[in-house]
């Protein structure tokens, strides 16, 4: 099965400090796949990178098994690959409509669209409601800014809009950190409808309830590589606790075993 | 069916609440109505005819500075560059026997140059426009008085002074091509800021740059798209005021760049990005010509006028400043 999305190898340093140090990825069809890792695990990086906001200084990146070179966000964006990120890149003075279509609003159709550049603000609005309606959101209204919202419901608009562009991937940073139980399930709702739409999900998070709740495979991150991928219904909890801090490791035949005591020596 | 009308209806009702021009316009229409019962001269005509005719360069160089207040900047040169395209096309017409109409059009060129170079250095760079335009206002002033070596020059040709120029409406109303120009060019800036992708980019740079990259929006572009659009715009104020006073003066419009700030915090426009809009402007340049001319009238002197336009611009910025507190 070839994955969606892959990576290979990637490095990136800044200055002396290496940020992705051979990371590898795979996203199956269909799937919710968390990363989870340690603060500093270096996540962070490989989303930017797999989103085109990094660009990384080695290795490879494959969409459909095909070679791609991202120079920017746009560029993922082009191959159907759209990022919610942690704080969520909305316009916070704008309305709903407005951020769900920024940076590729829609014009009228003829004389209207082409020179007086004129958008089809109405059109966009009749969308974005239609979309959210569709994933089950509840906001009244669309000409709404996005600062009157709470938290959970802007989580929702950008969730939705990546929902609605994304034709093949979408990345999500952390969804839940910054919301309380009642929204967070919510989020997670979502997320599972997304995957229903049969759109595979990549889910950054640091919270294991939530990522044992909705994940398909957990992908560990540690000091800026891959170091395991497990099924939740194979593994405990504990263990990918385990596998993150380093104080369990996974064998090359999967199987997962004790680190001894490491005194610092022996690196 | 129901329910359908009634969100139309708070669709509706909340635009009205959340159009930052409704505060303005009501102290405009306060200013107003204080002015015609305290005196006598002003509730006239041939009075509010001058009022707006007052407005008319400040009003159009407070349009450009909105752009660039909007996408979170501000701009200090704006007047100078005026000032120096006023000195260009009146000397080019006096001296070089330049037809009118090509020395108008080199002016707001060199105008429109001049905010490109600006725009191109903030993006560029990545400088604060502060610190830019800081540097653009002395160039462009040192410039504007080595180009004049201390003269003025006249305005004689009369395409220069065509905006000056007085038809009656009605047989009584003044209004001159000025007055129709100006609300023509706030008309075309409103749609393209509020109808067009360009303008909801332009909110979203201010707003959040790094929120509008992530969205895809080139941010420099459209950054520099804003300082030359605001570039054109003072050099068509340089028309604007040679139809005012026929008479390119480098010392003229010392504190333009301030007064333009005014009008534009007074119409609402956040000095902190991506909230307000011209119209806004148009009404902040409207109550600082009435509150001047009403202060004249009510026989209150010059500097004391000052401290009230200064007043309402600490002000406007504080409800600015409240409101946004409130929403975050």
């Amino acid at each position: 099965m070839t994955p969606v999305l892959a990576a290979k190898g990637l490095v990136k340093r800044y200055g002396r400090v290496t940020a992705m140090d051979g990371a590898d990825f795979d996203l199956r069809p269909g799937e919710v796949l968390a990363v989870v890792g340690d603060n500093g695990a270096g996540k962070s990086t490989l989303i930017k990178t797999l989103s085109g906001a990094v660009i990384p200084d080695e290795g490879e990146i494959h969409v459909n098994g095909e070679r791609v070179h991202f120079h920017g966000p746009l560029d993922a964006r082009r191959h159907g690959i759209e990022t919610v990120y942690q704080d969520l890149a909305l316009a916070q003075a704008q309305d709903i409509a407005t951020n769900m279509f920024l940076g590729r609003e829609k014009r009228r159709p003829g004389v209207l669209g082409a020179v007086f550049r004129l958008l089809d603000s109405k059109g966009m609005r009749a969308e974005a409601r239609s979309v959210l309606d569709d994933l089950g959101i509840n906001i009244k209204s669309m000409t709404q800014p996005v600062e009157t919202l709470s938290g959970g419901q802007r989580q929702a608009v950008a969730v939705a809009r990546a929902a609605a562009f994304g034709t093949r991937v979408v990345i999500m940073d952390e969804p839940t950190a910054a919301l309380g139980v009642a929204e967070s399930a919510k989020v997670l709702e979502l997320i599972g409808r997304i995957r229903d739409r049969g759109l595979p999900v990549v889910l950054i998070s640091h919270n294991m309830p939530h990522v044992f709740e909705i994940a398909d495979r957990v992908h560990v991150h540690r000091l800026g590589r891959r170091v395991a991928v497990v099924s939740p219904g194979t593994h405990s909890m504990n263990e990918v606790v385990g596998l993150l801090t380093g104080a369990l490791r996974m064998g090359e035949d999967g199987t997962i075993e004790e680190v001894g005591v490491t005194t610092g020596l022996n690196r | 069916m129901s329910t359908i009308h009634e969100r139309g209806f708070k669709e509706r009702s909340e635009f009205i609440l959340r159009t930052p021009a409704i505060g303005p316009a009501i102290a405009l229409a306060v200013a107003v109505v204080v002015f015609s019962v305290t005196t006598d001269t002003f509730l006239n005509v041939d009075n509010l005819s001058l009022v707006v005719q007052q407005s008319l360069v400040i009003g159009t160089l407070a349009l450009g500075q909105t752009l660039v207040i909007l996408t979170g900047g501000i701009d200090l040169a704006n007047a100078a560059i005026a000032v120096f395209a006023t000195l260009l096309m009146a000397r080019l017409t006096l001296e070089s026997g330049m037809p009118g109409i090509v020395a108008l059009l080199l002016g707001i060129v060199v105008a429109a140059a001049i905010g490109a170079v600006t725009g191109g250095i903030v993006t560029g760079f990545r400088l604060p426009p502060f610190i830019v335009t800081l540097g653009m206002l002395t160039i462009v002033t040192a410039v504007s008085r080595i180009y004049a070596s201390g003269q003025s020059f006249p305005v004689t040709d009369d395409t220069l002074g065509f905006l000056g120029q007085k038809q009656y409406l009605f047989g009584q109303i003044e209004v001159t091509f000025g007055m129709v120009l100006m609300l023509v060019m706030y008309l075309g800036v409103w749609y393209a800021l509020t109808r067009t992708a360009w303008g909801k980019h332009v909110y979203a740079v201010g707003n959040d740059p790094e929120a509008a990259r992530l969205s895809g929006i080139h941010v420099r572009r459209s950054l520099l798209g804003v300082y030359l659009v605001a570039g054109v715009i003072y050099g068509i104020a340089a028309w604007q005021a040679l139809g005012r006073v026929p008479n390119a003066d480098p010392n003229a419009f010392q504190l333009g760049n301030l007064d333009s700030i005014t009008a534009v915090v007074i119409g609402g426009t956040s000095l902190f990005g991506g909230r307000g809009s011209v119209i806004g402007t148009l009404i902040g340049a409207l109550i600082v010509a009435v509150l001047r001319s009403g202060l004249t009238q009510a026989g209150i002197d010059n500097l004391y006028q000052d401290v009230a336009t200064g007043v309402l611009v600490i002000a406007a910025v504080a409800v600015d400043r409240f409101s946004r507190g409130r929403q975050r």
